[in-house]
């Protein structure tokens, strides 16, 4: 009731994205056993989504390698969908032969930050996607679209709104169900994610965005809460706060999923998320890594013994 | 953690006052016994340059403290209220109705100096005691402080626990007793929540939001989480949002490395944290 009488969404779904972008993104190679029992315990959570792995070469991403393993290796929870990167057609067909049932692609709104990434232009890369997204409804399989430096880039600097708009646009029109804008390097504030979300939602549907905001600066939350201000119900994070900058060497990530919920549980907004089974779930992998976890929440409430 | 000596508390406070921060709050004109970290607050109120235009506020429990804050040159103190009566007990052993009678004392003798007060409540969106604290009880002693004489009131999420939906629920209930222009917030981070809270404020009007470079100082309740939010974050985040400050953000970061090399001690500060080049 208070959601509705704030004006914000009553539910917002939760894509976490931990065992992928996090631990893709941690220091060290996290064994295949230790993420299937990672994504076993998210499943039991209660989150609808949880990124599970990457079907790019083990060259360019070795934390991936174990792609198949992995996949075939978790449990598959009714209602919960198990979503995995499939940067080219290669990858997607591998995806599908392992057992996956959705796939994403990931766009981004810099050429700079396209070219260092994937060696090619943000045209040749909506190529690669456009075969993919092909062969993905000829078989049924729903697409995830994301959005790379939507806030700014390691690169280019500040990002137009409206090139974010353009490259949402593009992805949603081979096919993507979802777009998710990213904050890459974690510099947008309220005032940016403002502005790229008014020019994002001029060209897609607001039920077809989320947001993928990291910490890197702190201002994570307050972006969050900026775009569900504005309409947006997908917000992406990762447990623990999984997965560091790697363009600021030693700076956060992800933002973590506990403190996500934290805040969207005392603005009364539903999620489906158990809350305590994503804090056990953050402290079975932060012993498993031998790491401090990122959340706030997983730190006070480690240091009370209790949650207030 | 550790007690930090009187020269470094003088540089910082130098220091701060170069970066364009118009109120520094300085020192704790309270007894050593019960507050040891700030024992040389004379040595500190009279060691630090006193920049014109920049105000270093003090704060003083009782009419003791006043006085001692005034011969020490002090221009402006603060009185901590609190919105729960069990806090009120723990911290300075009275009831809430006690504590502002000896507040009285200060405001009476303020008045007479022509010395403004600024008013604190702690608890305001959650007690490590008493658990949730109605947004009614943070009104109704906001609204006694501020009839008391103090020119503005800050509004203390003590432990950190409100979200923006408790937030928005409090200061709808103090802005009917108190002006919005007299308020401010003063959010700790300990659960990660102080810019969404800061944002929250300041959609609804507040205007003065205190901050702690580096975010230095930890939470007493919960050990070894943080506690005051990040001057250096809440710029950054005023910065983007086109909202004027008037505080040179390079020069506040440099403040904070200063501070955590002297204390031996990593910053809080995510934005110092990140290194990125942009």
């Amino acid at each position: 009731q208070e959601s509705q009488v704030s004006g914000l969404p009553e539910y917002i779904k939760i894509v976490e994205v931990g065992p992928r972008d996090g631990l893709q993104n941690e220091t060290v190679i996290v064994p295949t056993d230790i993420k299937i029992e990672l994504i076993n315990r998210l499943s039991k959570t209660g989150l609808p989504a949880i990124e599970v792995t990457s079907f790019v070469s083990s060259k360019w991403v070795p934390q991936m390698a174990d792609h198949k393993e992995v996949m075939r290796g978790i449990e598959r929870h009714p209602g919960v969908q198990y979503p995995v990167l499939t940067p080219n057609l290669q990858g997607f067909h591998s995806a599908i032969a392992a057992g996956a049932t959705e796939v994403s692609v990931f766009g981004a709104a810099s050429e700079s930050f396209t070219k260092m990434n994937i060696n090619c232009s943000i045209e040749e890369s909506m190529e690669k996607f456009e075969e993919v997204a092909k062969s993905a409804r000829n078989m049924n399989i729903p697409v995830r679209g994301y959005v790379s430096c939507a806030l700014g880039c390691p690169y280019e600097g500040n990002i137009i709104p409206a090139k974010v708009a353009e490259v949402s646009k593009r992805l949603y029109s081979i096919g993507c169900y979802e777009i998710s804008l990213g904050d890459t390097i974690g510099v947008g504030t309220p005032g940016s994610m403002k502005r790229m979300l008014e020019a994002v939602m001029k060209e897609i549907p607001l039920n077809a965005l989320a947001v993928h905001c990291h910490d890197t600066y702190g201002q994570a939350l307050a972006n969050i809460l900026t775009a569900i201000q504005m309409g947006v119900a997908v917000v992406d994070s990762s447990v623990a706060g999984l997965g560091g900058c790697p363009y600021a060497k030693g700076a956060t990530g992800n933002v973590a999923t506990e403190d996500v919920i934290y805040m969207l549980n005392g603005l009364g907004i539903n999620t489906g998320v158990n809350f305590y089974k994503v804090m056990e779930a953050g402290n079975f992998i932060c012993t498993a890594l031998n790491k401090k976890t990122n959340s706030k929440v997983a730190q006070a409430a480690f240091n009370t013994g209790t949650i207030n | 953690q550790n007690i930090v000596p009187t020269p470094v508390k003088i540089d910082l406070i130098n220091m701060l006052s170069e970066t364009g921060l118009q109120v520094i709050e300085a020192t704790s004109f309270v007894s050593p016994k019960w507050v040891p970290q700030m024992a040389d607050h004379t040595e500190v109120m009279q060691g630090i340059n006193k920049l014109p235009g920049i105000s270093y506020p003090v704060l003083t429990p009782n009419l003791k403290g006043f006085q001692a804050a005034v011969a020490a040159g002090a221009k402006e103190v603060s009185i901590f209220g609190a919105a729960s009566e069990l806090f009120t007990k723990k911290n300075i052993n009275c009831s809430i109705a006690e504590s502002l009678e000896r507040f009285d004392e200060v405001m009476t003798a303020a008045r007479a100096a022509s010395i403004p007060v600024r008013g604190y409540v702690s608890c305001v969106l959650g007690c490590p005691y008493e658990g949730k604290i109605p947004a009614a009880k943070v009104a109704e002693v906001s609204k006694k402080m501020y009839a008391m004489g103090c020119y503005e009131i800050s509004l203390g999420d003590t432990i950190g626990v409100g979200t923006p939906g408790s937030m928005k629920e409090m200061l709808a209930a103090v802005m009917k007793e108190v002006p919005v222009g007299a308020l401010a917030v003063h959010c700790h981070d300990t659960y990660g929540q102080a810019l969404a809270n800061i944002l929250v404020a300041l959609q609804m009007g507040v205007s003065v939001v205190d901050a702690s470079v580096a975010g230095l100082g930890g939470c007493p309740y919960a050990r070894g989480a943080s506690g005051n939010v990040a001057t250096e974050d809440l710029v950054y985040m005023l910065n983007g949002m086109g909202i004027h400050t008037g505080v040179d953000l390079q020069k506040l970061m440099d403040t904070g490395t200063f501070i955590c090399n002297a204390l031996n001690r990593r910053t809080n500060s995510k934005v110092s944290q990140a290194s990125c080049r942009l």
